[in-house]
């Protein structure tokens, strides 16, 4: 199949899943009584109070096809409702948190990738030596370790024993100040690139020290995941015949493995990249809410647990469009490098 | 028979595979016995509700009336962490035979008929897999109130879908064999033929690999609860003494580890539990995948 077809299919085939997000979403809100649900109708805190109105004017007593269609009008004209946890609109909430988490993302996604790879193919490459029974044994350890839990036991050491060595939230207090005076532009809202561009360097050193546990916490789990699974594809590699060619004709034991054998075993790495958005997405909620580090997770977490429902819809609606457009692209990106995903005609 | 002869060989010989069998044995004596090792008080109505020695907020050390200390409110440690045990096993335990039911029901319709039925059923798990499962979990799980049964629901909603597709494609890849042709042909139902043959032959190893989710269905339970989404406050779960742990990690100005207790016991049971699983989980699926048992 033409990369162009296949380009075209899979557009088509994203409406009906797009379609049926919404549907989700919307039977989920159906399990809320009618005045829970007009929140995500508000618009403005004056009308908090005039509930009653907003159920009339919006028919939430009306046939429920009828509310479907009123609501997704809503939603494409991007209007999400009220968050009444932080006291914003639902869209200016996912746009104010975006960027903190965003950052930590920056930090943690590399860490995970290349760690999980070099650790992987380390171990594949001294199979059943010392170096591949530590790293295993690393892995199942980290992949059992419940990351509330680690997350809490970081900061009681760096925070409780060695005082206010790797501190929680986003900033300082005194810095903080700094972040938010008139002289300090926030380009990005990325604390620390924005300390760079003002050539603030205490900003950028306290933002490094606050995000320093949150990374870890978020890295551990996804690395051994990673890493197990380049473990395994690597294995798999070293045993083609084009490394028996390689060693064969007397290359050098550091390029087949780093040029041959590791090229091909990160293909299934990258397929999963998809599944490591989600996981990433599932540890910043968790993460954030150990770290009071206030970014969409934090924020998703104090909407949930105040039944802030606009919001938590808001947001599973939200991640739930990225995580498919992330997949999305994925497949694009393998289809366009691998063709023998396409040649196939569909995907599996 | 053979197949199990075969499983049990290979299983000896790996010390990490018996490790993880008896973390599990262990962790399902402790369930069993909850009500010996930890008996409920006189007057105690519910035995999951963790009972209470006051209600002061600071938790209280190890001493001889509670041997793992009181967390945040009094809650005794000691029975939490116990009858914790029965609540992961219940919740796993459930949560799995629920999931596989489903997966089956829906996967083999998929997978035998194809066309339609098959196209409807994929788009529908596709529309479930559009979620990070956490987020969605989370939201069924405010939806229907907190309660150990929304939590069991809402980790069956994320967890069903995955079952079902790898359910069809094994079904998909037994249904091209010869001996299903063969039974048509003598005039099987559709019905027969996918529970006398079909299922029996494809989904034996979905078995194993799902007893062995039993580890990170627990460990999203227990994260739900961390949350302060799940089971209502005093229940005995894991997440939940976790959870009434945060706010005691950093200790007194003298003794930093004062509250150590609090957050240390519970977690390393949950580690030890998931790590159980993980390590059976591992060992099995190289045994049963024929492609890594030859390396």
């Amino acid at each position: 199949m033409e990369f162009r077809s296949y380009l075209i299919r899979r557009l088509l085939l994203l409406i009906p899943v797009l379609f049926g997000v919404t549907i989700l979403i919307f039977g989920l809100l159906q399990l809320f009584p009618a005045y829970q649900r007009a929140m995500l109708y508000v618009t403005d805190p004056r009308q908090l109070n005039n509930i009653d109105e907003i159920i009339q004017m919006y028919g939430l007593n009306e046939p429920l096809w009828k509310q479907y269609f009123t609501w997704l009008g809503q939603v494409f004209s991007g209007n999400l409702g009220w968050s009444k946890v932080v006291g914003m609109s639902v869209t200016d909430a996912i746009f104010n948190f975006l960027p903190a988490t965003l950052e930590l993302a920056i930090f943690a996604t590399p860490i995970i990738i290349i760690g999980g790879i070099w650790l992987g193919t380390k171990s594949a490459a001294h199979k059943d030596g010392p170096v591949d029974h530590i790293s295993r044994a690393g892995a199942i350890v980290g992949w059992s370790l419940p990351t509330f839990w680690f997350g809490l036991v970081l900061l009681m050491i760096f925070y409780g024993y060695f005082t206010g060595l790797f501190p929680p939230e986003r900033l300082s207090t005194d810095i903080s100040v700094i972040v938010h005076s008139g002289e300090f532009t926030r380009y990005t809202k990325l604390n620390f690139l924005d300390g760079i561009l003002n050539w603030e360097w205490s900003v950028v050193f306290d933002a490094l020290r606050h995000i320093v546990l949150p990374v870890i916490t978020l890295s551990v789990v996804n690395i051994a995941f990673i890493m197990r699974l380049m473990r395994s594809s690597m294995l798999e590699s070293l045993g083609r015949g084009y490394i028996l060619t390689a060693r064969a004709k007397g290359l050098p034991e550091k390029t087949v493995i780093n040029k041959h054998a590791r090229r091909n075993a990160m293909i299934p790495v990258l397929t999963v990249s998809g599944y490591l958005f989600a996981a990433i997405v599932n540890g910043v909620v968790i993460t954030e809410s150990i770290f009071n580090y206030k970014g969409l997770g934090w924020w998703a977490w104090r909407t949930a647990i105040n039944l802030d429902v606009s919001s938590i819809l808001g947001f599973a609606l939200f991640s739930g469009v990225l995580f498919v457009l992330t997949n999305l692209v994925v497949d694009l990106l393998y289809a366009k490098f691998d063709p023998r995903v396409r040649l196939g005609g569909s995907i599996k | 028979m053979k197949r199990f002869k075969f499983l049990l060989y290979h299983f000896k010989k790996n010390p990490l595979s018996i490790a993880g069998l008896v973390i599990v044995v262990v962790f399902a004596l402790i369930a069993i016995f909850a009500p010996i090792i930890a008996p409920t008080p006189d007057g105690h109505h519910d035995p999951y509700m963790i009972p209470r020695d006051g209600y002061v907020s600071t938790p209280q050390p190890p001493s001889s009336d509670h041997i793992f200390g009181t967390t945040q409110g009094q809650y005794d440690i000691f029975y939490g962490v116990i009858w914790g045990t029965r609540t992961a096993f219940q919740i796993g335990l459930l949560v799995i035979a629920a999931t596989l039911v489903i997966g089956l029901v829906l996967g083999s319709v998929a997978g035998y008929f194809g066309g339609i039925i098959d196209e409807i059923i994929m788009r529908i798990t596709d529309i479930f897999l559009a979620f990070p499962p956490l987020i969605l979990a989370m939201a069924v799980t405010i939806a229907l109130g907190a309660s150990i049964e929304s939590v069991m629901i809402a980790i069956i909603v994320v967890t069903w879908p995955s079952y079902a597709r790898v359910i069809r494609g094994d079904i998909l890849a037994v249904r091209e064999e010869d001996y299903i042709e063969a039974s048509r042909g003598v005039g099987a139902s559709h019905l027969w033929v996918i529970l006398k043959h079909v299922i029996p032959n494809s989904i034996y190893p979905i078995f194993i690999m799902a007893s062995l989710d039993i580890g990170a269905v627990v460990l999203t339970a227990a994260a739900l609860s961390f949350l302060g989404l799940g089971v209502p406050e005093g229940y005995a779960d894991w997440g939940q003494m976790i959870n009434f742990a945060r706010n005691w990690i950093v200790g007194t100005p003298t003794n930093t580890f004062a509250y150590w207790f609090t957050v240390t016991i519970p977690g390393l049971f949950i580690f030890f539990f998931v790590m159980g699983w993980n390590l059976l989980g591992d060992s099995l699926r190289d045994i049963l995948d024929p492609r890594l048992a030859r390396r």
